[in-house]
């Protein structure tokens, strides 16, 4: 039981468990799982469904997390490269076509990738303060999206392109297969290989890393490499979604929920040991707490306030204060307890 | 020829070593010289290509344009300088604003309302500072829930805009005072108090070392006997009451509360404070150089407006410009580093 409790994953998970049990008892259709026409439906797997660009985002936010950088951009990438994916397939001839919307793809991964190298060569091979580093395109990003779509929001309608945001593959929705496709490969690469290891080295301490031949430069350049390859995924997705490139409004904040994602998961902002499978909880978390939000009748808009006081709680959890005077007070406990027993038995005798 | 020659080539040392002594005692003002010569830069070549860019007009626009902006950043400046960071003033300057608008319009008045903003904005601030200060949250996170928490607010306030009809909030925004061509409105002087205070705290008060010696090792400071802890709250306290008093400006200039307004201002704010040439990580840096960083910034959006082109390649340019000063920053830092 001890074990179970000090387990880093314990209270993440709890919560997320609390979450859906009040969710459950609220409204018991909350779990129900009904099935049309041999698709899934139901509260759960749309939050499944939902959380697959904040999953995308939050594995890459982790990873660059774990090297103690931060990257400010995702939204901005996300921003491009959907802008990008849907202007190929706006003015090519035929959006219907499965080679357009392939092309689509690949070019708005790859631009997202650029983007993603930039910001390694600025932390990495600069030296930049990564929060400042990644500000820079997450200023800039937006505007490039805005020049890209030239100002407007594009609408496109194209069905293999809506697919990858609603379509159904053996009952389940095609977006959870992508979230799932990428934490499998995330884990395999930093668990099964050294290189995770060598992540948290460099995050715990990059100079003794470096001492001890660590390329702490390549990692670190890596970890901006892959979270703006996964952010431009997103990017693919959240417009696939809702079939339109807003410059401004995709990916708004996702930088910061990603963050949170993170740090419910219980990896420390200060770099060094991550866990994968904690921030795939958060993002759950996080989603089921949106849907939970939404089905309370608060508006959208209104939400932040109920996330600010979950932050809130969360970090104050986490303090090394509030352990300190936890502590105290289960030790006067268990004294005073002490005391009190030795005190009755004397009275007995 | 030795004799004559010798003279001169000892005034060139003298100039060359009096120049290297100045860069080495002045290090930390090298990129707000930098800021400042792109500012004039910009002024020069936006006249040349124009025509009619320095006119008292445009000059006193920009002042009125960014009055905001300037007060959000002397607040980000102290915060910058004790090494943190808030990304919750935006936020706050919309809570504030809405807050204002909606007092107004439930017949609450303006001698009433105008405080409430700036406390408003103080308690948010407050909060962020004990959470980073007592509870040890990195600023990032503290002012992030700051910056939900108030933006969440400033919609259960209201989720549209309301207008402002207070004569004495739209007396800050609408009145001109006029010197021939050029005029200054109640929220500028207001933004130039703000600078005109902040400068002299910073730079000749006992608060303000401490600000700059706790940006430079808090580690030391606190050796050193000083009050870390309260120093560092103020900070936070401060850049909070600058964002309510940046909401008075907003609210004023703009004639309504709006829970959407200043997302992402957190931003420019930051990105104004690093222009205009203060390290991010703390303990250098100066309030006028906030001041140009914000000029820096509205001279490229009137620039850009002249031009026609789209407000697209502001967020662009800002973002070219930013990266430039971080990188003359690295380049001044390893510098002064390599000195020592």
């Amino acid at each position: 039981m001890r074990k179970l409790i000090t387990h880093r994953l314990f209270w993440p998970i709890a919560a997320l468990v609390a979450l859906i049990a009040l969710n459950a008892i609220v409204r018991p259709q909350f779990i129900s799982i009904t099935v049309r026409d041999g698709e899934l439906y139901g509260a759960l797997i749309d939050i499944l469904r939902n959380s697959a660009p904040l999953m995308l985002v939050a594995l890459g936010m982790t990873i660059v997390i774990a090297t103690r950088g931060i990257d400010l951009s995702v939204g901005a990438i996300m921003a491009v490269s959907g802008a990008v994916a849907l202007t190929i397939i706006d003015t090519s001839g035929d959006p219907e076509a499965l080679g357009t919307v392939a092309i689509a793809l690949v070019v708005g991964i790859l631009v997202a990738l650029v983007l993603g190298v930039w910001n390694g060569f600025l932390v990495a091979v600069l030296g930049i303060q990564p929060i400042i580093a990644t500000l820079v395109l997450m200023l800039a990003g937006r505007g490039m999206a805005l020049l890209i779509t030239e100002g407007f929001i594009t609408t496109v309608t194209s069905a293999p392109y809506k697919f990858i945001a609603t379509g159904y593959v053996i009952g389940l929705p095609f977006a959870l297969f992508i979230s799932v496709a990428a934490i499998v490969v995330i884990a395999l690469i930093e668990r099964r290989t050294a290189l995770g290891v060598l992540t948290e080295a460099v995050g715990i301490n990059p100079e003794a890393s470096r001492l001890a031949g660590v390329r702490s430069r390549g990692i670190v350049f890596g970890a901006y490499v892959t979270s703006g390859l996964l952010a431009g995924m997103a990017g693919i997705l959240y417009s696939s979604n809702i079939m339109a490139a807003d410059a401004n409004a995709t990916g708004l904040y996702i930088e910061l929920y990603a963050i949170l994602a993170v740090v419910l998961g219980g990896t420390s902002l200060m770099g060094g040991k991550f866990t994968i499978a904690g921030t795939v909880v958060g993002v759950f978390t996080i989603q089921t707490l949106r849907s939970t939000i939404l089905f309370l009748g608060v508006p959208s808009a209104q939400a932040p306030v109920v996330f600010a006081a979950v932050v809130i709680i969360v970090v104050l959890v986490q303090s090394p204060r509030v352990h300190r005077a936890a502590r105290k007070v289960i030790h006067s406990m268990r004294t005073s307890g002490r005391t009190g027993t030795t005190t009755r038995t004397e009275t007995a005798s | 020829m030795t004799t004559t020659a010798q003279p001169q080539t000892g005034r060139a040392e003298g100039l060359a070593s009096r120049y290297s002594t100045f860069m080495s005692r002045h290090a930390s003002l090298m990129p707000t010289f930098a800021a400042l010569a792109i500012l004039i830069l910009l002024f020069v070549g936006a006249q040349i290509y124009f025509g009619n860019f320095i006119t008292p007009r445009n000059l006193s626009a920009l002042l009125l344009d960014n009055s905001y902006l300037l007060i959000l950043a002397v607040g980000m400046t102290f915060v910058i300088l004790t090494g943190g960071i808030d990304l919750s003033v935006g936020s706050v300057m919309a809570f504030t604003g809405i807050l204002c608008a909606r007092l107004l319009s439930e017949g609450f008045p303006a001698i009433v309302t105008i405080p409430v903003m700036i406390i408003g904005g103080g308690a948010v601030g407050l909060m962020v500072g004990v959470l980073v200060q007592y509870f040890e949250v990195q600023p990032f996170i503290a002012s992030l829930a700051g910056l939900f928490l108030a933006r969440g607010l400033a919609f259960v306030v209201s989720l549209e805009s309301i207008k402002v009809e207070d004569p004495i909030v739209l007396w800050f925004g609408s009145t001109r005072f006029r010197l021939g061509e050029w005029y200054i409105s109640p929220t500028g002087i207001l933004a130039l108090l703000v600078v005109a205070i902040a400068a002299i705290v910073l730079q000749w008060t006992r608060f303000g070392r401490t600000i700059y010696a706790v940006g430079g090792s808090e580690q030391s400071a606190r050796l050193m006997g000083l009050h870390v802890a309260r120093t560092k709250i103020i900070a936070y306290v401060i850049s909070g009451v600058c964002a309510g008093l940046a909401g008075l400006a907003l609210t004023a200039y703009s004639g309504a509360g709006y829970p959407l307004y200043g997302v992402g201002t957190e931003l420019d704010a930051i990105a104004a404070v690093v222009i205009g040439g203060t390290l991010l990580t703390g303990g250098r840096g100066y309030v006028l150089g906030s001041l140009v960083g914000v000029l820096v910034y509205g001279a490229i959006q009137t620039v850009i407006s002249f031009m026609g082109a789209e407000q697209s390649w502001t967020r662009i340019i800002i973002g070219i410009l930013l990266l430039v000063f971080i990188v003359v920053q690295r380049v001044i830092v390893a510098r002064s580093d390599r000195r020592r």
